[in-house]
C-alpha cells in the first residue's frame, strides 16, 4: 500500500462514516416527508400565531442565555488565567463536570439551589425578601448558564492558552498594566474564540430540551423542541410535530450557516487549560479582584452539585438501589451508554482523519477542499438536529412499518452516538491537526501507511483526548434524556427516565436520591475512564 | 567545585569593587527541569558584550530566562548592579530581553509597540511621542510607525523590537537569538546596528548577553565568551581566545575545530 492509497482509504471511510451519521440524524424525517407526502408549508407554519410565539421564545431564551453565558465567562476566565493559586488546575476540571453532569440532574440542582424552597430563596425570605420563582425564563438562564458558562470559560482559558509565551513575558517585562495587557493581549484572543463559543452556546440553548421541559412553564415558557415533543407524546399531533421539527432544522441550520459565513470555525477545542505562565506586574488590587471573581464564578458553579449531595444523601438510598426497576434502569443505561460511545468515537475518527488526509493533501485543490468543509460541517450539522428531532423523525418514520418500542434501544443508542460526535470532534480534532501537521509531511516521506501511520502519528496525538472524549459521550449517553424521552416505555427504562417518572409523580425523596446516583455514575466514569486510558501527563514547568 | 574555567584577559583584572556594579552576576544559582539539572556562576560587567555559545539544551535559554525573572531559581542569587533581584518579578528588572520571534503584539502598530516600552497604558505625550519616532528611524524605519507586524519583513520586525528596547534604556539587554532567522548579512547589519545604538547617547553602553549558533556574530562583536554544556558554563573568556579553540577541547569540539589541531 502506497501513501496515496492510504490517503484514499481514509477519505473513502471518513466520508461513509459522515454519511451514516447523516443519513440516521436526517433519514427519519426525510423518509416521513418523502412517503407521507405531507411536505409541510414552512411559510404557512411561520403565520401561525402559536408557531411564531414558540419560536419567539425558544430565540429569546437562547440569545439571552449565550448573552449571559459568555459575558460572565470573560471576567472569570481572565481572572482564573491570570491568578496563580495552588486550586486552579482542579476548578478548572471542575469546570468540565456540568458538560458531564446529565442535564435533569443539573435541571434538578438549579430548583433545588434556586427554585422557592431553595437556599437561596430562603436566605431572601430570612431578610423579609421575596422569593424567587425559578419556572419560567429565569429558571432556564440560571440553568443554561450553569451548564454553558463554565463551557465558555474553559474554550476562553484555552484561547488564552495559545498566545505564544512571548506575549506573557513581554507584557511582564513591560510592566503593562491590567488594562494594557487586557488591550494588546488578553482580548486579542478572547476575541479569535469569541464568535465560536458563542455560537457554539446558541445552538445548545436553541436545541436545549430537558432544562425547558423542566423548568419551562405552560405555553408562554415553551421552546420548539418541547413542542415537538408535546404534540407527539401527550397530543399526538404527527403533522404539527413534523412541522416544527422542520421549523427547528431550518432555524439551526441559518445558525449554523451564518456562523460558517462569519468565516469562524465553531469548534473551539478544549483540553486541560491554564498552562500557560504569565508574568503580571504585581497589582493588589487586581489580584483581589480576580480572587472575588473565581470565588464567585466557582460557588455558582458547585452550588447545585452540593445541592444534590446534600439532598440526595437524606434520601433512602438503599431502599432505592435495592429497587429491582432502579438496578435494570441503571443496567439498561449503562448499556445503552457504552454502545453509544463506542459507536461515536469510532464515527468520529473515521471522519476526523479523513479530514486531515484532505487538509494535508499534497495537491490542495478546490474539490478537496469542498469535500473538508462538507465533512467539517456534517460533524457540526449533528448540531443543528436535536435528539427530539431524529427521534421524532424516526418515532413517525418506524410507525408506518414495524412497532416502535421493538426499535426503540437502537434509536436511542444510534441517537446517543450521533449526538456525542460534536464533543469528540472539538476534543480530538485540534490534537489530530497539530499532529498531522507536525509529523504528518515526515510520515509523507517515510512512505508510512495503514497501521504504522496510526499507531506513529494519529495515536499517539488522540489518544489523551480520545479517552477524554470517551469519558464525555459516556457520560452524555449515560445522563441523556433527549432520546428516551419520546422511546421510553415500561420496556425500556433507563436512569433519566426513571428519574423525570419519579418527579413527575413528586416523589421528591426519590428523585434526589436517583438525581445523586446519576451524577456520582457520570462523574465517576469520567474520572475513570479519563485516567484508565491515558499516560501519565507531562510535568509542568 | 566549580566547572567555571575563567581565561582572564590582561585587561580583567578581576577587582571586587566593580563585581558590585556588575550588570548581572548570578551566585551559583540552580535550577531543575525535567531531569536536567543547571548551575550558573557567571559576572558580566557593566558595558561588556558576552556570548553564550554550547550544545542545544546546554541552558543557554535557560540562563537568559532565569536573568530576566521568567524562571525562579531553585536556590542561589542574582544580582543586577549589586542589587538583590532573585525574588523580583520581570517587570521590576533592569533589563530588556529580545525572544526569537513574537517580539511584537500583532494587533498594535510599530509605533504602539515601540510606545509601549516608555508608556505601557499607551498615553503618549509630545515629547514621547518624538522619542518613539527618534528611535523607529534610528532602526532605520522611518515612517513605518502605522505598519503592524503582518506588514513587516522578519528583519523590520526585530528592528521595531530593538527601537523599543533602546528606548527602555536598561543597562542590560538579554537577546535569546533574535536574529537567528536572519540571513548572514542582514544578522550583521543587526549586530552592526545594535552596537551602535548602545553607545549613541554618551552614556555608558548597555551590558548585552547574547545566545548565538554562529561563532562569527560572537567573534565580531563579543568582548568575552562562555561556552555552556550540560548546564553548566564550561568554560568563559575573552572572544579571540575561546574561538580560536586553543583553550579547551571542548570548545573545539564543539566548533568543530578538533582536526585541525590534530
Amino acid at each position: 500500500m502506497n501513501t496515496r492509497t492510504d490517503r484514499r482509504i481514509r477519505i473513502g471511510a471518513g466520508i461513509t462514516a459522515a454519511l451514516l451519521a447523516l443519513g440516521f440524524l436526517l433519514g427519519g424525517i426525510l423518509v416521513l416527508v418523502v412517503a407521507t407526502d405531507k411536505a409541510p408549508d414552512v411559510v404557512a407554519l411561520l403565520g401561525d400565531p402559536y408557531v411564531r410565539s414558540i419560536l419567539g421564545f425558544t430565540l429569546t431564551q437562547a440569545g439571552l442565555s449565550t448573552l449571559f453565558s459568555v459575558i460572565l465567562a470573560i471576567p472569570l476566565a481572565l481572572a482564573l488565567h491570570r491568578a496563580r493559586f495552588p486550586g486552579k488546575r482542579p476548578i478548572l476540571r471542575l469546570f468540565l463536570l456540568p458538560q458531564a453532569l446529565p442535564v435533569l440532574v443539573g435541571a434538578l440542582a438549579v430548583i433545588t439551589v434556586w427554585g422557592r424552597n431553595g437556599v437561596v430563596s430562603e436566605g431572601l425570605a430570612a431578610i423579609g425578601l421575596p422569593r424567587l420563582d425559578v419556572y419560567g425564563l429565569s429558571g432556564i438562564l440560571v440553568a443554561h448558564v450553569f451548564f454553558n458558562m463554565p463551557l465558555a470559560a474553559r474554550l476562553f482559558v484555552a484561547a488564552l492558552d495559545r498566545v505564544p509565551a512571548e506575549g506573557w513575558k513581554l507584557a511582564g517585562q513591560l510592566a503593562l498594566p491590567p488594562f494594557t495587557v487586557f488591550r494588546t493581549v488578553e482580548w486579542p484572543a478572547l476575541r479569535g474564540a469569541l464568535p465560536g463559543a458563542a455560537a457554539l452556546i446558541f445552538m445548545l440553548c436553541v436545541t436545549s430540551f430537558t432544562i425547558v421541559l423542566v423548568l419551562g412553564g405552560g405555553p408562554a415558557a415553551t421552546t420548539l423542541e418541547v413542542a415537538v415533543y408535546q404534540a407527539l407524546r401527550y397530543d399526538f399531533d404527527p403533522g404539527r410535530a413534523i412541522g416544527l421539527s422542520i421549523v427547528q432544522i431550518v432555524l439551526t441550520a441559518l445558525v449554523l450557516v451564518a456562523t460558517l459565513l462569519l468565516g469562524r470555525d465553531p469548534a473551539g477545542g478544549f483540553g486541560a487549560g491554564g498552562k500557560a505562565r504569565r508574568f503580571d506586574a504585581p497589582n493588589r488590587l487586581r489580584d483581589a479582584g480576580d480572587g472575588l471573581v473565581v470565588i464567585l464564578g466557582t460557588l455558582f458553579v458547585v452550588s447545585p452539585f452540593a445541592a444534590i449531595l446534600v439532598s440526595g444523601l437524606a434520601a433512602d438510598l438503599w431502599r432505592l438501589v435495592s429497587e429491582a426497576a432502579v438496578q435494570e434502569a441503571a443496567a439498561t443505561s449503562l448499556l445503552v451508554a457504552a454502545a453509544a460511545a463506542s459507536l461515536s468515537l469510532l464515527v468520529s475518527t473515521l471522519v476526523l482523519m479523513a479530514i486531515e488526509a484532505l487538509r494535508f493533501g499534497p495537491r490542495p485543490g478546490n474539490a478537496r477542499d469542498g469535500v473538508r468543509i462538507g465533512l467539517e460541517t456534517a460533524t457540526s450539522l449533528v448540531l443543528v438536529v436535536s435528539p427530539v428531532i431524529v427521534g421524532a423523525g424516526w418515532f413517525l418514520a418506524l410507525r408506518q412499518v414495524t412497532e416502535v418500542l421493538a426499535a426503540a434501544p437502537y434509536v436511542v443508542v444510534a441517537t446517543n452516538a450521533v449526538m456525542a460526535m460534536p464533543f469528540i470532534v472539538r476534543i480530538v480534532g485540534p490534537a489530530l491537526r497539530q499532529a498531522n501537521g507536525e509529523t504528518g509531511k515526515l510520515a509523507e516521506g517515510l512512505g508510512l501507511t495503514g497501521a504504522a501511520r496510526f499507531a506513529f502519528v494519529d495515536w499517539p496525538a488522540m489518544r489523551r483526548p480520545l479517552a477524554l472524549a470517551f469519558a464525555f459521550s459516556l457520560a452524555l449517553s449515560f445522563g441523556d434524556l433527549g432520546a428516551i424521552a419520546l422511546f421510553g416505555s415500561s420496556d425500556f427504562v433507563t436512569l433519566p427516565y426513571l428519574l423525570l417518572q419519579r418527579m413527575g409523580s413528586y416523589r421528591t425523596a426519590d428523585a434526589a436520591g436517583l438525581a445523586l446516583i446519576l451524577g456520582l455514575v457520570t462523574v465517576m466514569l469520567m474520572g475513570l475512564v479519563e485516567r484508565g486510558f491515558a499516560g501519565k501527563e507531562e510535568p509542568d514547568l | 567545585m566549580t566547572a567555571e574555567r575563567d581565561v582572564r584577559s590582561p585587561s580583567d583584572r578581576g577587582d571586587v569593587a566593580s563585581d558590585a556594579r556588575a550588570a548581572l552576576r548570578l551566585d551559583d544559582v540552580r535550577f531543575a527541569h525535567g531531569g536536567a539539572a543547571f548551575r550558573f556562576d557567571l559576572t558580566v560587567r557593566s558595558g561588556e558584550w558576552l556570548a553564550l555559545i554550547g550544545p542545544s539544551g546546554a541552558g543557554k535559554s535557560t540562563l537568559l530566562d532565569l536573568a530576566a525573572g521568567f524562571l525562579t531559581p531553585s536556590a542561589g542569587q542574582i544580582l543586577m548592579a549589586g542589587a538583590n533581584v532573585t525574588r523580583l518579578a520581570p517587570a521590576e528588572r533592569p533589563l530588556s530581553m529580545l525572544f526569537q520571534e513574537n517580539n511584537l503584539f500583532p494587533q498594535l502598530d510599530a509605533f504602539r509597540n515601540v510606545a509601549l516600552g516608555i508608556a505601557p497604558r499607551l498615553r503618549v505625550s509630545k515629547d514621547e511621542r518624538r522619542q518613539i519616532e527618534a528611535a523607529l528611524s534610528a532602526v532605520g524605519l522611518e515612517g513605518y510607525g502605522r505598519r503592524r507586524p503582518a506588514e513587516m519583513s522578519g528583519g523590520e520586525r526585530q528592528r521595531v523590537a530593538l527601537a523599543r528596547a533602546f528606548l527602555r534604556r536598561r543597562p542590560l539587554i538579554l537577546l535569546d537569538e533574535p536574529f537567528a532567522a536572519l540571513g548572514p548579512a542582514l544578522r550583521r547589519d543587526m549586530l552592526g546596528l545594535l552596537d551602535a545604538l548602545r553607545r549613541r547617547d554618551g552614556a555608558p553602553p548597555a551590558a548585552i548577553v547574547m545566545v548565538t549558533h554562529h561563532p562569527e556574530d560572537a567573534a565580531s562583536h563579543a568582548d568575552r565568551v562562555a561556552y555552556l554544556q550540560a548546564g553548566e558554563i564550561a568554560a568563559i573568556g575573552p572572544a579571540a581566545a575561546m574561538l580560536s579553540g586553543r583553550t579547551d577541547p571542548r570548545v573545539s569540539d564543539y566548533l568543530g575545530l578538533r582536526s585541525r589541531k590534530a
